[in-house]
């Protein structure tokens, strides 16, 4: 059976029908031990389906081992986002982004495909300054509101700059690892392993924390 | 698997126009929620030029699981409602500002609406539909433990309190509405409610009794959470007795009801006690040409199919007075 009704498949190529340029979309599952990758892949086959653009190249983290290291997946279902010439973005999304949280899906498609929003000019400068290697890690459910704003926002600090890598992490899929961060809300974003904001929080909130780093 | 798409997140700019600082507005509404963008309907459909500035579209109503009382629709998804309403807000070519958070506004025959980031814009009436933010409860703990449990979205962090104890404060809507998410997931749920009994709809409080893990705690209120880096109790008091009591729990929902946003008329407008902004029946604030409608005002009950009855009527007047004063 299809995920998305008629009604969100329309809904969908609609919203799809902004991506610009092509985006490769790379899906990392495994056949045993992963009770969501069966959602996932459908998930992203179904959403690249709907635009010749979107090419989705599918791995398997056991037998890809070595696409599996080269772009740095070590749990499943993830999903890594390069541009039209196969340059990593950065942006990777770990378990079913559903829920609310194809919005961030969505979003970081159009994103990856130039199709972006303005950023004001300052924030832009403070973007690209950051010399540091800096990783984000947003952690969500998927009836959060507010979690995806807080995701694109990260997604967007990784496409400005090669420095920035950032995961949204569906954390109900991942529990040892959102114990590991004591993950009792979200979303929660965890900056370089030990800084923490909280919400649905501004793009300088971010950026207030990483120029500390 | 359910999706909560918001198409509007993607609409591309050319919908609308972003603010101009040198233009008049015939009205420039404040707040993005169904009041505001009901006003937003009704005034461009007169024919006024007219702007919107919001911190976020679709306010409280964006945030609500499901809505089952907004006429024509049994049930739909608040994310999805305020989806439809901004589509029919955006097909009229409205200059739309998001994001944008409005500090102050000054009254005159032409008003000005100040942001945070500096910049003022003008316009002839304002309609204030600022709305309203949950209330925290402001006890010992609860800053120093939100996040690690304390918390105020039972949708989004429900999910981490499976078999666990919870406690949730507040017996209205949202409150037990809170409580029967949780029991689902939670081993015990405690609801802890100042008054002597829930104030909730009855359809919702009848629904409780499905649960066997849910308790009541009427006539108490939450003194402090307690715990070192994780909630580890609430600590309670009798409100007729003075005893305390600990509630040995793991996380504590806050659903205490909330407090209107109306600090930009502060000084400005009548406001009652619990300063919400003071309207007549005409949605006239204690400024000529200035509104206000929805949550924000003393309009008894809070819901989005008032907040809109009251926001149209904020239009037509804004409207009137435009057209009856000779100064335009
Ligand atoms: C959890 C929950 C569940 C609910 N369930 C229901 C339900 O099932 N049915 C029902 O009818 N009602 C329900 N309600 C109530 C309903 O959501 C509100 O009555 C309604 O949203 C009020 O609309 P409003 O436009 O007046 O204000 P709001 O919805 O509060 O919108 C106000 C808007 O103004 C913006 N704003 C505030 N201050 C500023 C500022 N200074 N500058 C710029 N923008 C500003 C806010 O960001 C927001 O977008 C629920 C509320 C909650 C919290």
């Amino acid at each position: 059976m299809a995920l998305f009704d008629d009604n969100i498949r329309t809904q969908l190529t609609h919203i799809l029908d902004g991506v610009k340029n092509e985006v490769n979309v790379v899906f990392f599952s495994q056949e045993i031990e992963c009770e969501s990758c069966s959602d996932a892949h459908q998930f992203v086959d179904e959403i690249c389906d709907l635009n010749p653009k979107l090419k989705m190249h599918r791995y398997n983290l056991v037998t890809d081992a070595e696409k599996a290291a080269e772009y740095n997946i070590d749990r499943v279902p993830a999903v890594v986002m390069l541009d039209q010439d196969n340059k990593d973005t950065n942006i990777r999304f770990f378990g079913v982004p559903g829920g609310y949280e194809i919005n961030s899906f969505l979003g970081a498609l159009l994103e990856v495909s130039g199709e972006r929003q303005d950023l004001p000019e300052e924030i832009l400068e403070r973007i690209r300054k950051i010399d540091k290697d800096i990783h984000i890690q947003v952690f969500v459910t998927m009836s959060c509101p507010h979690c995806p704003g807080a995701v694109i926002t990260a997604h967007r600090l990784a496409l400005e700059n090669s420095k920035i890598k950032a995961d949204m992490i569906e954390a109900n899929t991942f529990v040892p690892l959102s114990i590991k961060y004591n993950v009792s809300g979200v979303p929660k974003i965890v900056i370089n392993e030990v800084h923490e904001l909280l919400g649905d929080q501004p793009i300088t909130a971010f950026l207030d924390i990483i120029e500390k780093i | 698997m359910d999706f909560n798409l918001s198409s509007s997140l993607f609409v591309g700019e050319q919908k609308f126009n972003t603010f101009e600082p040198q233009k008049t507005y015939d009205v420039i509404i404040i707040g993005g929620g169904p009041a505001g963008m009901t006003a937003a309907v009704y005034c461009l459909r007169k024919g006024m030029t007219t702007g919107l500035i919001t911190r976020q579209v679709g306010g409280q109503m964006a945030e609500t699981a499901g809505i089952e009382n907004y006429l024509g629709y049994r049930y739909i998804n608040g994310l999805e409602l305020a989806d439809k309403f901004h589509d029919q807000v955006l097909q009229f070519g409205i200059d739309f500002e998001n994001d944008a958070n409005v500090t102050d506004i000054k009254d005159g025959l032409i008003k000005e609406v100040h942001l945070d980031n500096g910049r003022i814009f003008k316009a002839r009436t304002l309609i204030i539909t600022s709305g309203k933010l949950s209330r925290k409860l402001n006890v010992p703990g609860e800053k120093e433990l939100t996040g690690k449990g304390v918390a105020y979205c039972a949708i989004c962090d429900a999910p981490f309190y499976k078999n666990k104890k919870v406690v949730v404060a507040g017996g209205g809507n949202a409150g037990v509405g809170a409580a029967l998410d949780l029991a689902r997931i939670a081993t015990h749920v405690t609801i802890v409610q100042r008054r002597d009994r829930l104030i909730a709809d009855q359809v919702l409080s009848d629904k409780l009794k499905h649960y066997e893990n849910v308790e009541l705690l009427l006539g108490h209120v939450v003194k402090e959470v307690v715990g070192e880096h994780h909630v580890a109790a609430v600590r309670v008091e009798n409100r007729e007795t003075g005893e305390l009591l600990e509630i040995p729990a793991d996380g504590i929902f806050v659903e205490v009801g909330s407090i209107p946003n109306s600090e930009l008329a502060h000084g400005l407008l009548e406001l009652n006690d619990k300063n919400e902004i003071i309207v007549d029946e005409f949605c006239k604030t204690s400024k000529p040409g200035i509104f206000a409608a929805g949550d924000v005002t003393d309009v008894p009950y809070k819901q989005i199919i008032i907040a809109c009855g009251e926001g149209s009527k904020a239009a037509l007047s804004a409207t009137d007075y435009i057209l009856s004063n000779p100064n335009f």
